[in-house]
């Protein structure tokens, strides 16, 4: 069930901080969410196919071919910071 | 070793496709600047829609069947959820449930003999981007970020932990490199083209992951520094623990990487983007598509050949190697697998050919880092060195000599081995030399007829030093006799 900690956890893992009265606020709005699927879970799906994707559609695909991509320049243009056509970005170990 | 587990997953880009995964960038980015070979879906820009490239999901059917795999009758995209520079979009697209195909094999040759190794699954899914630390991973302070490999097609074959020792891993990347070069699917010389993750456990010690093996060289020089380290624990009592180490090449060492807070969670979901694809149909004519592989190419060559297993298995772990090798063999002009016309040529004893093949030409090859596809040493100049040696026109070392400068030099056989004084003198040649030994040596021949056993020896070196050893000893030993007796 969602208590606090999962909450924090959920955060991390999606890059949002959240100060510890936001983490009180949320906790039980995120936890009626959840109860409103357990009660979808109570639906009889027994003979019911799982749905991955909601059109219908299957097999779109391109053939293999290059096509042009953009310059360099336009690529990296809203990076905050660059250097010598790369992107800059943190060390992560 | 006692009781090593190894499993490998190794990420494998089709770096002979056009384009790119979901996108039309080009693959062609190896000596390109950064950044130059994208797009909106390869960068992650928001409302960008990628489609899947028909090639690639045939090349992972290609390569999935070479591995005697099951094709599943659905298979979908997923997005594995995590934050990291090279991945623009908090993303991965990937496969989870429901991979492409499951459930194959692979043999490879130990020293115990055969072994068949369980593939669990062949997946397809984007390579992200490729960062750079300069200074080294430790020292540096930040990533550099070059996104033109972002979004190429991978393919990530993982086996069960079959593997028993990290040599029998390198057999197992070499023989599967092999078949994805058989299936053209994949240039191995390319920089990144196949990375290698692996799990690696003693008896009685958890498991560890030992991730960023980027070299298949480097697979064996991994495995063996973290089996050991792992030895050097258990010897001490210390409990190896699960964890997620990092393969520091140049220092030949892994490392522990910090421990992440909290259990990785991926939150994979069906990529609602791409709709669910259903390819299994494919099988039946994609089948009609793969070439021999090397397994089978073993056989034949043994068979058709009647060359030694070993020589098979040398000639065919490079099919470029085991195309030139049908060449030079061939004695009548027929096709052979990727169309190459093979040329006449006759006398070639194909154990000969073998043998020059596997013990000398590769050894040069490797020693000048050259492919033989592309070299100057082109499949009528072996024929007729080999030809040449055949009949004792020239002599083993003569032989060596042609090929070394052909290869650094290019030339032709016959002008190298006139320039530089090499091969055999015809025995009309030799038939001179000894007339002329006979002539100017009259003590000697007296004493070969007064039965001293050493004029002879004397007289073969004369005739020997005279033609500078080019003279078959055979034919001085018999002309000799026969102008000794008609004096
Ligand atoms: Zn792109």
């Amino acid at each position: 069930m969602m208590d606090e900690e999962n909450l924090k956890q959920i955060a991390r893992l999606a890059k949002i901080e959240l100060k510890e009265e936001e983490v009180k606020e949320f906790s039980p709005q995120i936890r009626s969410i959840l109860a409103l699927f357990d009660e979808i879970d109570e639906v009889e799906t027994e003979d019911v196919k799982p749905t991955f994707h909601v059109f219908g559609l299957k097999n779109v695909f391109r053939e293999d071919a290059a096509s042009p991509s953009l310059a360099g320049e336009d690529a990296i243009k809203n990076a905050p910071k660059k250097e010598r056509g790369y992107i800059k970005g943190p060390k992560i170990m | 070793m006692n009781n090593v587990m190894i499993g490998l997953e190794v990420h494998v880009q089709l770096n002979k496709l056009k384009s790119k995964l979901f996108c039309g960038c080009s693959t062609d980015y190896q000596d390109e600047e950064p950044n130059t070979h994208t797009c909106p879906v390869c960068l992650g820009l928001p409302g960008a829609l990628p489609v899947v490239n028909r090639k690639a999901v045939e090349c992972g059917i290609k390569v999935a069947l070479a591995l005697n795999c099951e094709v599943l009758e659905q298979t979908l995209f997923y997005r594995k959820n995590y934050f990291y520079p090279d991945l623009p979009k908090g993303f991965q697209i990937s496969q989870y449930d429901f991979p492409l195909a499951v459930n194959g094999k692979m043999s490879i040759e130990t020293d115990r003999g055969e072994k068949i190794i369980r593939i669990n699954r062949v997946h397809m899914e984007e390579d992200p981007a490729r960062m750079i630390h300069e200074g080294g991973i430790q020292y540096s302070r930040h990533s550099l970020i070059d996104y033109n490999r972002s979004g190429m097609a991978l393919l990530e074959i993982v086996t069960e932990p079959d593997l028993k020792s990290p040599k029998e891993a390198r057999r197992f990347l070499d023989k599967l490199r092999s078949i994805l070069e058989y299936l053209d699917v994949f240039n191995g010389d390319l920089e990144g083209a196949m990375r290698v993750d692996s799990n690696i456990s003693l008896a009685g010690g958890d498991r560890a992951e030992v991730k960023n093996i980027s070299s298949h060289k480097g697979v064996e020089k991994a495995l063996s520094y973290e089996a050991t380290r792992q030895k050097n624990l258990l010897r001490r009592n210390i409990k190896i623990i699960q964890e997620t180490r990092h393969y520091d090449e140049e220092r030949g060492i892994t490392i522990s990487m910090r421990t992440k807070e909290g259990e990785e969670d991926y939150r994979y979901f069906p990529e609602p983007d791409l709709p669910p694809m259903s390819v299994k149909s494919w099988t039946e004519r994609l089948k009609d598509e793969i070439p021999e592989l090397p397994d089978a190419k073993i056989r034949r060559f043994v068979e058709e050949y009647g060359v030694k297993e070993n020589h098979a298995r040398s000639l065919t772990s490079d099919i470029e190697i085991a195309d030139y090798f049908e060449t030079v063999c061939k004695s009548s002009i027929c096709t052979i697998p990727r169309q190459k016309v093979v040329r006449r040529a006759r006398e070639i004893d194909p154990n000969m050919a073998a043998s020059w093949i596997v013990d000398v030409l590769k050894g040069e090859l490797n020693y000048r880092e050259m492919k033989i596809e592309g070299s100057p040493l082109t499949e009528d100049k072996t024929i007729k060195i080999l030809k040449d040696l055949s009949s004792g026109k020239i002599t083993e070392k003569n032989a060596v000599e042609i090929i070394r400068e052909i290869l650094d030099n290019g030339g032709d056989p016959e002008e190298i081995a006139r320039r530089r004084g090499f091969g055999r003198l015809d025995r009309s040649e030799t038939e001179i030399l000894v007339k002329k030994v006979i002539e100017e040596n009259p003590k000697v021949v007296e004493d070969y007829h007064k039965k001293k056993k050493r004029a002879l020896n004397f007289l073969v070196g004369k005739v020997m030093a005279l033609s500078k050893g080019k003279s078959a000893p055979k034919d001085v030993n018999e002309l000799l006799e026969k102008y000794l007796c008609e004096d």
